[in-house]
């Protein structure tokens, strides 16, 4: 990560809610040593929703490797997952 | 740090990408070809090339990076670059028809998809060089693919050169007659400006002005969907609300911008130059500017109250784009292209947007007659009049105006011309039948107005 501070990003899981979305996303985070900071979750519209912080700081994986792992998993449980640098949101919702 | 983002800011960041095409339209890095001056044009393109595809060699994959780290699509990477009449004045050629293959190449090998600054600024007068160049853009637009051309014709410390007015009617005509295979697409590449500003990153009248450092990063965001979202959110809200929600918004989408600038100056390590606040629309549904306006109530985008609803939208923007940047600048307003624009295309094919309609939002938003497709067989004194008229409005209200006007070559009103992309298509709109071409003959130069003297 070529990113100043913060090595932290936000995980989005979109999809119809069942079993096993968070034990399959928090898997592939642990496989490469991403530490879980915080997860929270909501049904938003009968949809499953829910935000991950993640901490990359010690990730074995470069973030796009994660990254694409991640919406692998996505595709394989049938939810959408997208994951961006926590920048993002800090700067648009900040000042 | 504590996480200090809640979950519906997250959410609400993630439905404006996923939902309402919000993205960085594009980040544009300027660079300075002062030093590539030659008398030997082979020398002077030899040195153009180089010195393009070694300052920009990374733009594209920082691009790429950011893109995918912050997931925020970055729609286009694209080059601005001194005006080439200025680096080509000193070669003995007779044109600079070669220079723009140069840049071609050059944009070709960094995979940008447009490079502007085939350009000229002869608002006053012209030398030697802007006169090659001007006569070399028809040959240019057609023989080469990314590059986009601009001519500067009128100031408001100026005035209009009218000679140069007249001239760029023709240009436009055989640069359309050379492209006629694709329905004119060349004059899709080529604006004629009045006020034109030198920092602007979006193409086709982007170039890297002459107060400008060697190298750039200038960034155009974009977010008509997103701010459509808004205003249909509150079908009742007075306006002085609707101003404040759209400012909010505005503010947001800017500073995605100024994250994505700085982020990008910094990899690339050249300096940040400004956030372009401009709304620029796509032919996708949803993203455009035309059903922001119709979402503030009108039945249809041409209709009595059109100009002050794209006014109040205009300022609105600006205002919430203001507080987000350090560094705002380029042309910063709403954008009114009509092929590029799914909704006044419907209102251009509904019959109730005209070209005079038009012309009366330009006096209030950011540029002016955009992709407009005419007849084929319009004169090239009634484009020039055309011009003229733009010209007229940037000078005397102190604000830039441009006109990107397609005669399509065969084509008459009632047809409609397609051109692709984001450059979309377009029905052929009437232009007045009564002629203007004793006027354009006049020649000359229109005197700047009492308001430019205020030294």
């Amino acid at each position: 990560m070529q990113n100043k501070g913060s090595s932290r990003i936000v995980v989005t899981v979109v999809g119809k809610d069942k079993v096993g979305i968070i034990a399959g996303v928090a898997n592939v985070l642990a496989e490469y040593n991403a530490n879980i900071l915080d997860i929270s979750q909501t049904i938003l519209q009968e949809f499953f929703t829910m935000i991950m912080i993640v901490d990359i700081g010690q990730c074995t994986v470069d973030f796009n490797v994660l990254k694409e792992k991640l919406i692998t998993k996505g595709e394989e449980i049938g939810v959408k997952i997208s994951a961006q640098h926590e920048d993002v949101f800090q700067f648009m919702h900040r000042i | 740090m504590p996480i200090s983002i809640t979950t519906d800011e997250i959410l609400e960041t993630i439905r404006m990408v996923e939902a309402e095409n919000l993205d960085i339209r594009t980040i544009t890095m300027g660079i300075s070809l002062r030093d590539c001056a030659h008398p030997d044009i082979k020398v002077t393109c030899q040195k153009i090339y180089d010195k393009i595809t070694q300052k920009a060699e990374n733009l594209v994959k920082v691009g790429e990076q950011i893109e995918s780290e912050y997931g925020i699509p970055i729609i286009n990477k694209r080059i601005s670059v001194t005006p080439i009449a200025i680096v080509a004045e000193a070669c003995e050629a007779e044109n600079y028809v070669d220079i723009a293959f140069s840049l071609d190449q050059a944009a070709k090998e960094v995979g940008v998809n447009f490079i502007g600054g085939f350009s000229a600024l002869v608002h006053k007068g012209m030398t030697k060089g802007d006169e090659k160049l001007i006569y070399s853009i028809p040959e240019s637009l057609a023989q080469t693919e990314r590059v986009c051309s601009s001519v500067n014709v009128a100031s408001t410390k100026a005035g209009i050169n009218m000679d140069a007015v007249k001239i760029m009617g023709q240009i436009i005509k055989r640069t359309a007659e050379l492209t006629k295979e694709h329905d004119g697409l060349g004059c899709a590449k080529l604006v004629v400006f009045c006020n034109v500003p030198e920092d602007n990153p979006f193409m086709a009248g982007a170039f890297h002005g002459v107060g400008e450092p060697e190298t750039v990063i200038n960034v155009g965001v974009s977010g008509p969907g997103v701010v459509l979202n808004v205003v249909r959110k509150n079908p009742d809200a007075p306006f002085g609300v609707l101003a404040s929600k759209i400012k909010e918004t505005a503010f947001k989408i800017t500073r995605m911008g100024e994250l994505v600038g700085k982020e990008a100056a910094k990899r690339l390590n050249i300096p940040f130059g400004i956030v372009d606040l401009s709304l620029a629309p796509t032919p996708a549904i949803g993203d455009s500017v035309a059903d922001i306006l119709e979402a503030m109530g009108l039945e249809k985008c041409g209709t009595h109250g059109t100009t002050a609803a794209l006014a109040m939208l205009n300022d609105a923007v600006k205002k919430g784009g203001a507080m987000a940047s350090s560094y705002v600048g380029g042309l910063s307003g709403a954008f009114i292209p009509v092929s590029e624009d799914a909704g006044m295309i419907n209102a251009v094919e509904a019959g109730a947007l005209d070209i005079n309609k038009l012309e009366a939002m330009t006096c209030v938003c950011s540029v002016g007659l955009d992709m407009i497709a005419v007849p084929g067989d319009t004169s090239a004194e009634t484009i020039s009049a055309i011009i003229a008229d733009e010209a007229a409005i940037g000078m005397i209200n102190k604000k830039t105006t441009a006109v990107r006007i397609i005669p399509v070559p065969g084509k008459n009103v009632g047809e409609t011309v397609v051109f692709g992309g984001l450059l979309g298509y377009a029905p052929i709109m009437p232009v007045s039948r009564f002629g203007s071409e004793k006027f354009i003959n006049r020649g000359g130069r229109i005197p700047a107005p009492i308001h430019a003297l205020n030294n």
